[in-house]
């Protein structure tokens, strides 16, 4: 299965960065200007320079944002950790650069329990869905990349969608989704449901993983946003290990299924 | 002229602390101020200085672009056919550039850069001179980047050269916009960054609730899905709003009160101009009917009205006279009622009407989306308007026509033609990011007042009742028809015609010099787009026959097809786009290339006509076309 799964890999990485080079970058408008008549009247190259100027300033700029999803404090009877989920990007329209991140800190023993940064190449393929492309790397539990194949998106409905596969530099293929949902109390008060998924191709006993679904996380935020751009919020979140990864937990003696209360901010700018 | 020194450096200090009244010119001033109504005195030549200047609005102190220190900008006025010369210094550390919007201006003087010129480089003065054979009510702004939304705009009267028909005793001139103490460039990356920023008027789940107890469980949840299966707002009628713009009359917000004086049974002409980067305003007087006698600077035949929607860009005249000694409030009601700016007329200075509250705020209906089916019970009406054809034009027995305050006129147009007869060129929309739907059954919705104006228990004026008051000047049929779709995403923020953005643009929308052709936009977007073209004004098919309005700029409905015919009489590159500034921003711009006919690959769709007679210099802007077929 695992050649299969490559070929298919290389492939699409093949496709997108042949969309890349269609659609990247700026289309050359001097050779052949769209119209000209002004350069009877204006010095012709000063006219090529402005045309440029107002057609690269109508539709073609470069934005970036950067956004702190959750940044959040996670509370159980047993333990407090320290959850981010960040991203930032770059880019027009159509191709942007994006620049992920997420994990977990435990307070307690002081140290990162997760922690991954994704470079991905973002392209627009549909009116509400772009393609991923890029790499993975995984800081805790241990050191490791990932090659990462994804899609983000607005599903009918107002579902906020993202998903990943990702192939391991040890050749595990593991893969996640996220979808979110806002439902507005007020129209700054908003309720914001979210589940997480984490699926596997295959064992991986070093990091407690088993084949098949691997881990659920659902939870509940309800945040109020000050301005658009800054909202707190609190919530509560279930974790659970599914299946095989469960039994591996359950052998080492911890829980399998906790809750948590979450007290966080939403931020952008 | 206005000596810009005196208000730069002189007032705006002292200015900024003791009131708006000295920072602004006279026109622009309230009676309190001392501005009793405007003193007709035309001028020839214009020095106007680009720069940056501090402005009070609301009691907070903001920094503006603009001209001659002032927001809105000094008022030009001259006098029809007269040569004039306006001197643009430009003291920003940017381009610049003066669009005189409306004006039938040779196209190197149109003053959109990249288009037709190159721009006004910092510290470089650039020269118009132009005479113009048209009179009424327009307005001048930026065409450089964003600096439209930061204050650079101000008005134009033309006055006539022969005597004005329409009569009135006393004038002001309102120029309407919206002002934010945000950057105008950090507003257009908000949009872009998350598109839904400024809307706080969505529909939430205590609506959904009120929904359900009102017209049952069932009809609201399957109203919800509709619209969430589209990924759609039914709320999403305005980009920026109230929560972050200032609506401003003469440069002064609600609490700043613009007030003018009127008398009891005086004719008093308000020149009001949209000026806005964004808002389209609902424009009332509670209790005083107002006649409008112009749309985009020409005169139409008087329509009594107590309320029109205004898209930006327009201009309308209208008359008003009180029927009793006290104050009235003008209202500029945001079309999203996210705010309004209110001003005052009244027999003494200072005084200060009641503002009235704000409207509950409009939901969009299928209907917007083009997916009401009981909309096809209007076909009758999209049917009526495309087929009006030349034999129609030409056959009509005008004296018949209803041209009456209240008519229909929509629905005595007398005999149809039976096909167009006329090819109609569409370019295939281009699919892709940019564009989430594309509206294949498009409807005529001139005879609606526009959003959130239908059922206001009051006249409201609607497209289809506009005459212009002179018979059109050239009464060809049209020769072709050009189908262009108004195009975006919202979730992106991007916005084009046909798909395209102008970025993308490869080949201009061409014109043949001398031909008459129709133009039909369709929206296939949820929002009203104010669609404007330079350099021409274009006969609003409306049913309205040899008197069909002429405008500058035509607000396009959701779901809407307009359909205008316009005569190529002015060569040259003209801009094409919507006039909601952070649209156009984005992509929703083109350019119209008039070709001159002498062009040979341009003769040959149109060998038959003899365009020797056309006179295309200097003043040879001249509206009055002879019908040479």
């Amino acid at each position: 299965m695992r050649p299969v799964i490559l070929a298919l890999w290389i492939m699409a990485l093949g496709v997108s960065s042949v969309y890349a080079q269609e659609h990247s970058g700026h289309e050359d408008h001097s050779e052949s200007a769209p119209w000209s008549q002004a350069d009877a009247y204006f010095d012709p190259a000063e006219m090529a320079a402005a045309r440029a100027h107002v057609l690269h300033h109508n539709g073609d700029q470069a934005f970036g944002r950067v956004m702190l999803n959750r940044a959040e404090v996670q509370m159980s009877d047993d333990e407090e950790i320290g959850v981010w989920d960040g991203s930032a990007w770059y880019g027009d329209d159509i191709n942007r650069l994006y620049l992920k991140t997420e994990g977990e800190y435990a307070f307690e023993e002081g140290a990162f329990e997760e922690a991954e940064a994704q470079l991905l190449w973002s392209h627009a393929v549909s009116p509400y869905f772009d393609l991923q492309a890029g790499a993975r790397y995984d800081f805790e539990p241990e050191g490791r990349a990932h090659a990462v194949l994804g899609f983000q998106g607005l599903a009918p409905y107002w579902f906020e969608v993202d998903g990943a596969l990702y192939l391991s530099d040890e050749g595990d293929l593991t893969a996640d989704f996220e979808a979110e949902y806002e439902l507005l109390l007020t129209q700054r008060l908003i309720l914001q449901p979210r589940v997480e998924l984490a699926m596997s191709a295959q064992d991986i006993p070093e990091l407690e993983t088993g084949a098949g679904f691997t881990n659920v996380q659902a939870g509940l935020r309800l945040r109020y946003e000050i301005r658009r751009e800054f909202a707190p919020y609190v919530g509560w979140e279930y974790h659970s290990a599914l299946g095989q990864t469960a039994d591996y937990i359950e052998a080492s003696g911890d829980e399998t299924g906790q809750a948590y209360w979450v007290v966080g901010i939403r931020t952008w700018f | 002229m206005l000596n810009r020194r005196q208000f730069m450096y002189a007032s705006a200090a002292s200015g900024l602390l003791s009131g708006l009244g000295t920072l602004l010119p006279a026109w622009a001033r309230s009676a309190s101020d001392g501005n009793h109504g405007l003193h007709p005195h035309t001028e020839t030549e214009f020095d106007l200085t680009v720069g940056t200047f501090p402005v009070r609005i609301d009691g907070r102190v903001g920094e503006a672009t603009g001209v001659n220190g002032t927001l809105p900008a000094p008022l030009i006025r001259f006098r029809e056919g007269d040569e004039i010369t306006l001197n643009v210094k430009n003291t920003l550390d940017v381009d610049t550039s003066i669009h005189w919007h409306g004006l039938l201006v040779p196209f190197q003087m149109d003053g959109v850069p990249g288009v037709t010129f190159p721009g006004i480089r910092p510290g470089e003065t650039f020269t118009y001179k132009y005479a113009v054979p048209q009179s009424g009510t327009y307005w001048y702004h930026s065409h450089s980047g964003l600096q439209e939304q930061e204050g650079h705009y101000g008005p134009i009267i033309i006055d006539p050269n022969g005597v004005d028909p329409v009569a009135y005793e006393r004038e002001y001139v309102l120029v309407l916009s919206d002002w934010s103490f945000e950057r105008a460039e950090r507003i257009f990356a908000k949009l872009k960054k998350s598109s839904d920023t400024y809307n706080f008027q969505q529909r939430t789940l205590p609506d959904f609730l009120a929904d359900a107890r009102e017209s049952g469980f069932g009809a609201a949840w399957s109203d919800r899905a509709m619209w969430g299966a589209m990924r759609m707002s039914p709320r999403d009628i305005a980009d920026v709003t109230g929560s972050t713009y200032h609506f401003l009359i003469n440069g002064h917000s609600t609490k700043d009160n613009w007030n003018g004086v009127f008398r009891k049974g005086e004719r008093v002409r308000l020149r009001i101009i949209n000026a806005s980067a964004m808002t389209i305003f609902n424009v009332r007087l509670p209790d005083l009917p107002m006649t409008i006698v112009a749309a985009d600077g020409l005169n139409v035949q008087p329509l009594e009205v107590d309320e029109f929607q205004m898209g930006v860009a327009e201009t309308y005249d209208v008359i008003i006279s009180p029927p009793e000694d006290r104050a009235y409030a003008f209202v500029a009601e945001s079309i999203d009622r996210s705010g309004q700016a209110v001003a005052t007329f009244g027999p003494q200075a200072g005084m200060r009407a009641e503002a009235p509250a704000l409207r509950p705020v409009p939901t969009l209906t299928m209907k917007d989306m083009g997916m009401d089916h009981s909309a096809m019970g209007h076909s009758d009406i999209t049917h009526e308007v495309r087929t009006e054809s030349a034999l129609t034009r030409e056959k009509a027995d005008h004296s018949k026509m209803n041209h009456s305050a209240h008519g229909m006129p929509g629905h005595d147009m007398g005999d149809m033609a039976a096909s167009d007869g006329w090819p109609i060129e569409a370019r295939p929309v281009k699919r892709g990011p940019g564009v989430t739907k594309v509206n294949m059954m498009p409807i005529s919705r001139l005879d609606e007042p526009g959003l959130g104006l239908e059922n206001v228990g009051h006249r409201v004026m609607r497209y289809s009742q506009l005459r212009s008051l002179d018979r059109n000047p050239d009464l060809r049929a049209p020769e072709r028809e050009i189908e262009i779709h108004l195009t975006s995403n919202m979730e992106r923020y991007m916005w084009s015609f046909d798909g395209v953005k102008f970025s993308e643009v490869k080949e201009p929308i061409i014109f043949h010099e001398g031909e008459r052709l129709r133009v039909s936009l369709v929206n296939s977007t949820m929002m009203p787009h104010p669609i404007h073209l330079h350099g021409m004004f274009f006969d609003l098919v409306n049913g309205g026959g040899d008197y069909s309005p002429r405008k500058h700029t035509v607000i396009v409905k959701p779901a809407e097809k307009v359909s205008f015919d316009v005569s190529a009489d002015h060569v040259g590159d003209w801009a094409f786009h919507c006039h909601l500034l952070y649209h156009m921003h984005a992509g929703m711009m083109q350019v119209v290339s008039v070709l001159p006919s002498d062009d040979a690959a341009s003769m040959q769709d149109h060998k038959t006509m003899d365009h020797s007679k056309m006179n295309h210099s200097g003043m040879g802007h001249d509206m009055k076309m002879e019908g040479d077929q």
